[in-house]
């Protein structure tokens, strides 16, 4: 399947959710007046984007109809697309430097789906041929080693653990040591899930980040914040606090083939100024795609949208 | 990142300062920050608008309108509200008249279920029940030896398949291994679904149906957003729903899903859970919730602000009786009910997080409804004159309280108490109202 189409089957039901919706709002007038305005914000804060971002999108159609007097359906429509493409910034590609030690470093809030994520990449670089090393940095969730052991299965990946409930520095120092003398390219560091406002927890990943900089200070370090699709606004606070300690390079949104309308990770982009790397899409092992922002744009707003009204 | 409810309600009162009255626009810019500040904790966007439409409603009463501070009686009115909506009473656990209580979790990926299964468990185990745990997740690697090392950890039996496909065939063997072994409490820990998978959905109710459960939980992470409530009814209508638990609350996120899913679906929260450890697990507290989704200390101090101007009024009417000696039985009655009326200990303890966990907060609580119950026993005219309580006066005011003489005797010496120490200071300046407070705060039993 195509990135394309798996991102619209993906999300299927938020297109559906906004398109339906949409319609309903557009049908009668083929213009926009204040109400429906206030109606198009209804939308997208059910989505999850933040009353600021939603503020923001509409103040540019505001802006926009105000300067130029046009406020028919389409060109509104061809607004909010921008505005929305302006939030999240240009797709971007996490390149892969084939001459150094490439360390993704997980992490995030508990159950977003980190080690899944790190299956999935694992797999994903395993199939363009690199050499990938997984470590196993969550010793102290009962059974995720295990659950890490049978994704580097999948994945045909070299795990490094530890016993559970050992330092997880010091699995990330021997991490590091196979990933250099078996010269991987690749090494992805599955982190235990921490909520933000713990400070322990912060630092030991604090210590996880800075083990990384002294044994592998050559390598490129890519910080990855994973949250869930599901989450409401505190995602905004997990990749504040989460920045602060790891120096975060971007994002990767799970389950958003899911429940959630996933304007959440608008919000985030927008907000905290980080692009978006990888969304989860599926349970399968190939379910884990580039986010691409026209497609994700679409799926909220299709392009087609007043054929679609037909 | 969020400027405070109370910050934004304070600067629209500012501007009114010199107006007569709260004008309908003033009202509105109040409603509108109500309005976001419940839809960033989260809170569904349509219970949001029926909330805000009904607390509108309420803050047109002449009460807040006349108020010299009308931000701090909405907020009021706002809080009071919200924890009526998320509940009066403790809702219990379900128990099987049977012996034997068979309870399913169930939610969406990554809520926390396993981990809620295992605190559960322990806390079953530790109020003496026999608890047995049993993983139904055929799905994610290595979901059962997460239970089973849980289960090993607090020494609970379990019943685990590695090798078996279908979850309905563990649930059923789980069960019957958790009979034969005496147990009295089943818990079965499902895999994390989707509500729009409906293969994943079709399991649940096989799974469901094969254990007839008693008790049906969703697990929620409190840092869910707007779709909760769509989850939430999903759920119920597919599976049914006796209750919820909110897991994740040690975090900061508000939790408004709380409320969303308790309006929406009319459903309870049981229980919260609140850290990685699996005696991380709490009753749930509507107040404490209401004041979380509000965000927490900056509301409560702006309640109290409330309420103390009712307290000096009350505190006023004692000081006038004090100075000319009369402050008898009834005005003692008054200050428990006013502290009653405040939340009294309870609320300060509410306040602190893991005070559930200390057994003195109910006690003190017992203690003044105690000495309530026995001040209405007594006449008016003991009341005026607690020197008409002898024997035979005092042995009724127990019967009639239902408590014991002694205890009687503890409030009349703990009143005499207080009235020498006010004879004693009396005769100095009594104008400092916060003198007069610390006398009552230091020298009350709590």
């Amino acid at each position: 399947m195509a990135i394309f189409d798996k991102f619209k089957s993906g999300l299927q039901k938020t297109r559906d959710f906004f398109s339906q919706n949409f319609t309903k709002l557009a049908g009668n007038l083929g213009r926009f007046d204040e109400d429906m305005l206030e109606e198009l914000s209804m939308l997208m804060i059910q989505a999850d984007v933040s009353v600021a971002s939603t503020e923001f999108i509409i103040n540019q159609v505001k802006d926009h109809i105000k300067a130029t007097g046009d406020d028919q359906v389409e060109t509104v429509i061809e607004v909010i697309r921008k505005a929305m493409a302006e939030s999240l910034g240009p797709s971007q590609h996490l390149e892969i430097d084939p001459q150094v030690l490439n360390v993704l470093l997980m992490v995030g809030v508990n159950g977003t789906g980190k080690t899944t994520t790190t299956g999935k990449l694992a797999w994903a670089y395993r199939q363009q041929g690199y050499k990938v090393v997984m470590a196993a940095a969550d010793t102290f969730r009962a059974a995720a080693i295990d659950q890490l052991e049978v994704w580097a299965d999948r994945a045909e990946a070299s795990l490094i653990k530890g016993e559970q409930g050992s330092d997880p520095a010091s699995v990330v120092f021997n991490a590091i040591q196979a990933a250099k003398s078996r010269s991987a390219q690749i090494l992805i560091v599955d982190t235990a899930g921490r909520l933000h406002n713990k400070k322990n927890l912060m630092d030991e990943l604090a210590k996880i980040r800075r083990i990384i900089a002294r044994e592998a200070g050559e390598a490129k370090v890519t910080s990855l914040l994973v949250i869930d699709a599901t989450t409401g606004q505190n995602a905004l606070f997990q990749a504040q606090a989460f920045n602060e300690v790891t120096d975060l390079d971007g994002l990767v949104i799970t389950k958003l083939d899911g429940n959630a309308k996933g304007g959440i990770a608008l919000t985030v982009a927008r907000e905290a100024q980080l692009p978006i790397y990888f969304a989860g899409l599926g349970e399968q092992i190939d379910d884990l795609q580039e986010f691409d922002r026209d497609s994700y744009i679409n799926s909220l707003i299709p392009e087609d949208f007043n054929k679609a009204q037909d | 990142m969020f400027q405070s409810l109370s910050d934004k309600l304070t600067n629209i009162t500012r501007r009114m300062k010199g107006q007569g009255r709260v004008k309908e626009k003033d009202l509105k810019d109040m409603m509108r920050e109500i309005r976001l500040a419940l839809l960033e904790a989260d809170v569904n966007y349509q219970v949001v608008k029926d909330f805000t439409n009904e607390i509108s409603e309420k803050a047109k009463g002449a009460e807040v309108l006349e108020s010299l501070t009308p931000g701090n009686q909405i907020v009021k009115i706002v809080h009071e509200s919200l924890i009526d909506i998320l509940g009066g009473e403790q809702e219990k656990l379900a128990v099987s008249p049977t012996g034997f209580t068979k309870i399913i979790l169930y939610g969406l990926q990554g809520v926390g279920k396993t981990t809620t299964a295992g605190k559960l468990a322990k806390q079953l185990k530790d109020s003496g029940k026999k608890p047995f745990l049993v993983s139904v997740d055929v799905h994610r690697p290595a979901a059962q030896e997460q239970l089973a090392v849980l289960a090993k950890s607090i020494d609970v039996p379990y019943y685990i398949d590695t090798a078996n496909p279908s979850a309905r065939d563990i649930a059923k063997k789980g069960e019957e291994r958790a009979r034969y072994l005496m147990a009295d409490t089943l818990i079965v820990d499902t895999a994390g679904r989707m509500t729009i998978d409906q293969d994943m959905m079709d399991e649940l109710k096989e799974v469901n149906d094969q254990v007839k459960p008693d008790e049906r939980l969703l697990i929620v992470d409190a840092m869910i957003g707007q779709e909760a409530v769509n989850i939430a009814l999903e759920f119920d209508k597919q599976i049914g729903i006796d209750g919820f638990i909110m897991t994740k609350l040690d975090g900061d996120a508000r939790g408004g899903a709380a409320l969303s899913i308790r309006k929406i679906t009319g459903k309870p929260i049981k229980m919260i859970a609140t850290g990685e450890k699996l005696e991380d697990f709490e009753a749930f507290y509507p107040d404490r919730m209401a004041s979380r989704i509000l965000g927490m200390g900056d509301v409560l101090s702006l309640i109290e602000k409330a309420e103390q101007q009712m307290d000096e009024k009350l505190a006023q009417k004692s000081l006038e009786r004090l100075k000319r000696n009369q402050f008898t039985l009834d005005d003692l009655l008054d200050q428990f009910l006013q502290i009653d009326k405040m939340g009294g200990m309870e609320k300060m303890l509410s306040m602190m997080p893991g005070a559930s966990r200390l057994p003195n907060g109910a006690m003190d609580e017992a203690v003044i409804n105690r000495y309530v119950a026995i001040i209405r026993s007594m006449t008016p005219r003991e009341r005026n004159s607690y020197k008409l309580l002898n024997a035979s006066r005092r042995k009724r005011i127990a019967q009639g309280s239902g408590t014991t003489v002694q205890e009687v005797n503890q409030l009349i010496r703990q009143y005499e108490q207080m009235q020498s120490l006010m004879k004693q200071f009396s005769g100095k300046n009594m104008g400092n109202i916060g003198k007069l407070k610390r006398l009552f705060g230091n020298k009350l039993p709590f």
